[in-house]
C-alpha cells in the first residue's frame, strides 16, 4: 500500500493474520477460476485457427455443391451435406415433440409413485450411455428388423436415412427429457395454482401457461442436444452410413452419410489434399452448429419471460 | 383469442425450424445444374471408353443413363478405393443410378450380402465355405454366386543395386528385420543371416497412414501386442518413413544397406532401377513378377481382390447389371488409378465374359 502513503492518505487498512490469509486466498481462487475458463477457450481457439489455416483455401461453393471423390480437389461436401440436413430435419421432427410430450406427463400428468420414480431414474441413466450403444442397437432394430417369436415388431429398414434418424432420436431422447422436465420445474407454482382455480382443465393449464413459460428452458435443451446428434459419428457408422455417396437424397429411405463421417473418412485418406478437405468439412460443421446454436438464442429471448 | 395467439407462437417455431432447413436444402441443391456440368464434363474426360466402336460406345452411355434403382456395394476396405472410383465414375453416366459404396471388412460385407441387404460384396479373399453356408441358408445358392477378380494387391521388397547378398527372404526374416527394436539397437544384416555383412540395416517404408504399410504388417505379422505379434518399426536414425514413394526409392538407391518396401504398383512403374528381393514363402524363391504376383505364388505378399454379386441380381436388376458391367469395362484403368495391379488383358476379358451374358440383346 505504498502507493497510498504517497499521496498522502492519513492511514491505511491492512489486513493481518488470519484475515489477510483468507483474502489472499479468496484472490489466489479468482485467478485459478479464471485460468481455468481460459484453458477452455485457448483450447477452442488454437482448434479453430489450426482447423481455419489449414482448411480455409478449400471452402468455396464449388465444395459444398461437388459429391465425394477420389482426387482431393474434385472431392465435396455435397450429398453428405443433404443427407445431414434430412437426418436433422427426421431427429427434430420426431425428437422434439415426443421429448416435450414425455417431460410434460412425467412433471404434470403422472401420479408419483415408485414407478415414476423407476422411469426417471432410468431416464438419468440412459442420459449416459456412450453412442456406440446407441448404434448397436439401432443396427439391431431399426437397420435389421426386429422379430420376437416370428413376429416382426419392428420391419428392416435398411442403413437408411429414417433408421438413423430413429437411432439418433433414441440417443438425444433422455437428454432432451431431464432438460425439459428441468425447465417445466422451473415455472412458479402459483401460476399452475392460479390457472387451476379459476377452473382451467389441467390441460388447458399445461397448454396456456406451464408450456410457455418452458419454452426457453426447453428449447435449450433440445438444441443442445440437437448439436450432440449433428457431430454424432459413431452411432451412424455403426448403422453403415460410413459410405461413398454420389447422389442426391431425397427420401427418408435411402443410403446416406453426413459431414461428420465424411470429415472422418476424409482424415483416414493418406493423400494431404483430403486433410484440407476435412478441415474444411469441420468449418462447415461448426459454422451449422453454431447457426443452430443462434436460432436456440433467439427462441428463448423471444420466449424469455420473468415471474 | 389467446388460444391462437399462442397457436401462432407455436407455428412460428416449428417454421422457423422447418425454413432454416428448407433455406439451406435449397442454397444447397439450388446450383445442381452449375455444379453438376463441370464435374461431369471433367469426369467424362478420364472415363475410359468402354467398348471398341463408337456406335456400341454410345448404346451402352445411353443404356447406363436410362437405368435407374440403388445399388449397395459394402465390404473390404482393400477393395473399398476401387468400388468407389468405379461408383464415382458410374454416378456420372448412370445419373438414375443411386450406387453408394460403403466398408465393413471382407467378412462384414459377406454377412450383410447373404442377407441380402446389399447387392455387390467386396472382398479381399475368396468366399470361405462357412460364408457360402450363410448365404446358402438365405436361399443363395453356391452356383448363384458371381466372383469377380478385379485387381491384385501386392508389395515389394527392394534392396539397394549394390547389395549382392539378399536375393531371396523369408518373411521371417523380414519380421526379424522390420518389428519394433527392442530398446533402440538397430539390427544388421548378419542378425538375418550370419553370412551376411556385419552392417546396419536402413530402412525406407510407407507411412503409418498408408494402405501398402497395413498390408504389410498384416502379412508379414507385425500388429502389435494386441495380436500377440511384434509391432512394426517406427521412424528413427535408422528408419525413414514417407507417404511419397519417390523419397523412398530415392533413399533406397542413396544407400547400400537400405531395405524398404512399396507397392508393387509403384515398383512396375517406377521403381525399377532397385533390386527386388525375391520370397521364400515355403515354396522356394518366388521372384515378385506380374505373373506370380497373379498365379498367387508370390506369397505372402500379394493377393487377388474380388468383387461378388449373384446371377440372380444381375438377371433381375438392371441396376446392379450396369454397375457390374460398368465395373469390368472400367477397373483396368481406375485399379490402376487408385494403387493396385491390374489384370492383364486375358485375365480381363475373362472376367468381362462372366458379365457380358446377361445383357441386353442390343448391347451384345
Amino acid at each position: 500500500m505504498s502507493a497510498a502513503s504517497e499521496t498522502g492518505t492519513p492511514f491505511t487498512l491492512k489486513a493481518t493474520g488470519h484475515v489477510a490469509r483468507r483474502q489472499r486466498l479468496s484472490r489466489m481462487s479468482r485467478w485459478v477460476l479464471f485460468s481455468a475458463t481460459m484453458l477452455a477457450v485457448f483450447v477452442l481457439v488454437y482448434l479453430m485457427q489450426d482447423v481455419v489455416r489449414l482448411g480455409w483455401e478449400r471452402l468455396s461453393w464449388d465444395f459444398l455443391t461437388s459429391y465425394p471423390s477420389r482426387r482431393p480437389l474434385d472431392a465435396g461436401l455435397r450429398s453428405s451435406l443433404l443427407g445431414w440436413l434430412w437426418l436433422m430435419g427426421a431427429v427434430i421432427v420426431m425428437a422434439v415433440p415426443l421429448a416435450i410430450g414425455s417431460a410434460l406427463f412425467i412433471e404434470e400428468f403422472a401420479p408419483r409413485n415408485w414407478f415414476t420414480e423407476l422411469v426417471r431414474l432410468n431416464i438419468s441413466n440412459l442420459a449416459g450411455v456412450p453412442s456406440i450403444i446407441y448404434g448397436i442397437l439401432g443396427l439391431a432394430v431399426f437397420v435389421r428388423g426386429f422379430d420376437l417369436w416370428g413376429i416382426t415388431l419392428f420391419p428392416s429398414l435398411g442403413p437408411t436415412i429414417l433408421a438413423g434418424a430413429l437411432t439418433l432420436t433414441l440417443m438425444i431422447l433422455p437428454m432432451t427429457i431431464i432438460a425439459s422436465v428441468e425447465a417445466i420445474r422451473q415455472v412458479p407454482p402459483s401460476i399452475r395454482d392460479g390457472s387451476l382455480a379459476l377452473g382451467a382443465t389441467q390441460w388447458q393449464t399445461v397448454w396456456h401457461h406451464i408450456l410457455p413459460g418452458a419454452i426457453p428452458g426447453i428449447m435449450t435443451g433440445v438444441i443442445l442436444a440437437i448439436a450432440r446428434a449433428a457431430g454424432e459419428t459413431a452411432a451412424l457408422i455403426m448403422i453403415g452410413a460410413f459410405a461413398f455417396i454420389a447422389f442426391d437424397n431425397t427420401s427418408l429411405m435411402q443410403s446416406f452419410t453426413t459431414v461428420p463421417i465424411q470429415i472422418y473418412n476424409w482424415t483416414t485418406l493418406p493423400q494431404e489434399g483430403f486433410r484440407v478437405n476435412a478441415a474444411a468439412g469441420i468449418i462447415v460443421l461448426m459454422t451449422l452448429v453454431v447457426g443452430l446454436n443462434l436460432i436456440a438464442v433467439v427462441i428463448r429471448e423471444k420466449f424469455r419471460r420473468s415471474w | 383469442m389467446l388460444r391462437t395467439k399462442r397457436g401462432g407462437k407455436w407455428a412460428l417455431i416449428f417454421g422457423a425450424l422447418v425454413s432454416l432447413i428448407a433455406v439451406v436444402a435449397v442454397a444447397c441443391g439450388g446450383d445442381d445444374d452449375d455444379a453438376a456440368t463441370p464435374t461431369a464434363a471433367g469426369g467424362s474426360g478420364t472415363t475410359p471408353a468402354a467398348t471398341p466402336t463408337k456406335a456400341a460406345a454410345d448404346k451402352l452411355k445411353d443404356w447406363y443413363a436410362s437405368l435407374s434403382g440403388e445399388v449397395r456395394v459394402d465390404g473390404s476396405s482393400t477393395v473399398f478405393p476401387i468400388s468407389q472410383a468405379v461408383a464415382e465414375e458410374f454416378s456420372k453416366v448412370a445419373r438414375g443410378v443411386r450406387a453408394n459404396v460403403a466398408l465393413s471388412g471382407t467378412g462384414g460385407g459377406f454377412e450383410k450380402f447373404c442377407r441380402k441387404e446389399i447387392q455387390v460384396s467386396d472382398a479381399s479373399r475368396p468366399i470361405s465355405q462357412k460364408e457360402k453356408d450363410a448365404c446358402a441358408a438365405n436361399g443363395i445358392a453356391e452356383s448363384d454366386l458371381v466372383e469377380i477378380q478385379v485387381a491384385i494387391d501386392a508389395l515389394t521388397v527392394v534392396v539397394n543395386p549394390q547389395n549382392t547378398w539378399a536375393t531371396c527372404m523369408t518373411p521371417a526374416q523380414l519380421q526379424k528385420a522390420f518389428q519394433a527394436d527392442q530398446g533402440g539397437t538397430p539390427i544388421k544384416w548378419s542378425d538375418l543371416d550370419p553370412k551376411w555383412p556385419n552392417e546396419t540395416i536402413q530402412f525406407f517404408f510407407p507411412g503409418s497412414d498408408s494402405g501398402t504399410f497395413d498390408y504389410f504388417k498384416e502379412a508379414i505379422k507385425l500388429r502389435g501386442e494386441k495380436n500377440n505379434e511384434p509391432a512394426h518399426r517406427a521412424t528413427g536414425p535408422n528408419a525413414t518413413a514417407s507417404e511419397d514413394d519417390n523419397v523412398l526409392v530415392r533413399g533406397v538407391e542413396g544407400n547400400k544397406n537400405a531395405l524398404g518396401y512399396f507397392g508393387f504398383a509403384y515398383y512396375l512403374n517406377e521403381g525399377r532401377k532397385l533390386k527386388a528381393v525375391a520370397i521364400d514363402g515355403g515354396n522356394g524363391c518366388v521372384e515378385p513378377t506380374f505373373e506370380n504376383a497373379l498365379s498367387g505364388k508370390y506369397k505372402p505378399l500379394s493377393r487377388p481382390l474380388f468383387i461378388y454379386t449373384t446371377k440372380q441380381l444381375l438377371t433381375e436388376r438392371k441396376d446392379v447389371l450396369g454397375f457390374v458391367k460398368f465395373y469390368v469395362d472400367n477397373m483396368e484403368e481406375l485399379a490402376a488409378d487408385v494403387g493396385y495391379v491390374s489384370l492383364p488383358k486375358d485375365l480381363l476379358a475373362k472376367q468381362q465374359e462372366k458379365v457380358d451374358p446377361f445383357l441386353p440383346a442390343e448391347l451384345k
